[in-house]
């Protein structure tokens, strides 16, 4: 495979804002300054900057940013669809651009008012045309219900409990409470208060449900080469890869054939055969939360357990700090930020830094996805 | 039902589904060449691409395939009535053709009169047909 983009560039910039459920400034603003952030983090000056990538969500064009951080000439600019599964493509699409030579300095980012700036399912003009006509009229009206609808099956296919998503949430929990950048680091999570949590939709509660976020993030990509010359230990891009599978219906997946084939099992494939390891070397994930139960359906999609098993996987402590595969360590989605899962790419550069807050010792190895039940994207990073 | 409810925005695809609710029927897009369905309509069949498709009318029974019961935060008119359920129906002539809706307890009746704790997995339901302003008629689901 002499055209694979394996271990040719690296992450050698990271940078955040504080996260809150109300940040003041624009998320212009806000991207502006994870992104300046991110670039003093690597040692590179914004006028190198040549590529930008991001969501399609994103409310900044690149133009914007290009002209505020003081970039020069941008000669590779890319959006990815489909809201939180877009997260590892804007890194992976920057990863081809450098290893292709199209580019020599990536940056990706995601600013989102999500916390202060209002709920995007209440806003009814853009809910309501196709393909929303087949579900939002019966008051199926936010990504919850869609997941709870996913969810329940799922709980009857395989047996899984209540106790599973528990194990997620208070995983995530957990680790947040040694993250003091996390909403959550402040706020413990028992067993107890998750059974007792109100519902928002069943069979999903409060603490099934990610957090409401404001906050931006961003990373810097260069080739391997020119990685070995930054400020920061590079943190290789070893594989990428993206997963719209067959017959796919994006959120609302009970009209394909398979509702439960997450995205990820499509994903997997590229991106295992993109690797030189395989699941079982994989030492922390960082794995999409916007609800406890993508988790589940992750860890089958990618293969560290098989379908159906995502659930008891979770049992005794494995994918807390010391278990078997440590989850979310800086919280995820569920208990650090919500920033359409950019967060969990940040976090995977700190791990394989050796300076997570909750640090997996002789981590080498880590995967980042993006959204579950959703065309999506995952990346593994290695030292 | 209340006010402020969504209403489908109906396009080309879904005209014909529509059309048949406002007759009282629940009609559902089939290959006029490999007869396979398909749901949500599109123009082209993905297993034949054939563009020729029909609109035959179904018994309207299934089974419940999976359901939610939905809480607050929810826009108003939702709010109001919440918690309610929504289901997934698997239809009987083809179980992968699943279609959104409600379980209540006789036509005509709110998306909160059936007891959620009551709803299973696999009980038999059949479709009724519920206005819901001039143009537009949902299709809903009882107890046979």
């Amino acid at each position: 495979m002499t055209n694979s983009i394996k271990d040719r560039t690296a992450i050698v910039g990271i940078g955040q804002t504080p996260f809150a459920k109300n940040l003041d400034g624009s998320e212009k603003r806000l991207a502006c300054e994870a992104i300046v952030a991110a670039l003093d983090d690597a040692g590179i000056d914004a006028s190198e900057v040549d590529a930008l990538a991001s969501y399609t969500m994103e409310v900044t064009e690149e133009v914007e940013i290009a002209k505020n951080i003081g970039a020069g000439d941008v000669t590779y600019f890319s959006q990815i669809g489909y809201g939180g599964g877009a997260g590892c493509a804007t890194i992976g699409h920057l990863a081809m651009a450098v290893a292709t030579g199209q580019a020599e300095v990536g940056v990706a980012w995601r600013s989102r008012k999500r916390g202060s700036g209002g709920r995007p399912w209440a806003n009814t003009v853009a809910q309501l045309p196709t393909p929303a006509q087949w579900t939002r009229p019966w008051g199926l009206l936010r990504p919850s219900d869609e997941i709870a609808l996913l969810t329940r099956r799922y709980m009857h296919e395989y047996g899984a409990t209540r106790d599973h998503l528990a194990n997620v949430a208070l995983a995530c929990r957990a680790h947040a409470n040694r993250n003091p950048g996390a909403m959550m680091f402040e706020r413990t999570l028992t067993r107890d208060q998750y059974m007792s949590a109100r519902w928002i939709s069943e069979p999903l509660c409060l603490f099934d449900n990610c957090l409401e976020t404001d906050g931006a993030l961003a990373c810097v990509i260069v080739s391997a080469e020119r990685a070995r010359d930054c400020r920061q230990p590079p943190v290789y891009i070893h594989s990428f890869g993206q997963g719209l599978p067959s017959q796919h219906h994006t959120m609302v997946n009970y009209w394909s054939d398979d509702p439960l084939g997450a995205p990820a099992r499509a994903c997997a494939r590229r991106l295992w055969a993109g690797a030189d390891f395989g699941p079982a070397e994989v030492k922390v994930a960082q794995i999409y939360d916007a609800f406890t139960s993508l988790i589940p359906l992750s860890l089958e999609g990618y293969g560290f357990c098989e379908r159906g098993e995502g659930g008891p996987f979770t049992d005794d402590g494995a994918i807390e700090l010391g278990g078997r595969l440590p989850v979310n360590t800086s919280g995820g989605g569920l208990s650090e930020a919500y920033v359409h899962g950019f967060n969990l790419i940040n976090e995977g550069v700190r791990q394989m830094r050796g300076t997570s807050t909750a640090q997996v010792e002789g981590a080498d190895t880590c995967l980042v996805t993006a959204g579950e039940g959703v065309p999506t994207s995952a990346m593994l990073l290695r030292k | 039902m209340s006010d402020g409810i969504l209403l489908p925005v109906v396009d080309e695809d879904g005209a014909p589904f529509w059309e048949g609710t406002r007759l009282g029927e629940l009609r559902m897009q089939r290959c006029s060449e490999c007869a396979r369905f398909r749901f949500p309509p599109r123009p082209m069949c993905p297993w034949c691409r054939s563009t020729a498709s029909e609109w035959p009318a179904l018994s309207g029974r299934g089974i419940v395939w999976s359901f939610a019961v939905s809480h607050p935060p929810l826009l108003p008119a939702y709010a109001e009535l919440a918690p309610y359920n929504t289901v997934v129906v698997a239809l009987d002539e083809d179980p992968s053709l699943r279609l959104v809706g409600n379980l209540i307890a006789a036509a005509g009746a709110p998306i909160n009169s059936v007891d959620p704790a009551t709803i299973e997995i696999g009980e038999p339901i059949q479709v009724v047909f519920d206005r819901v302003s001039d143009d537009i008629v949902l299709p809903r689901w009882t107890r046979p």
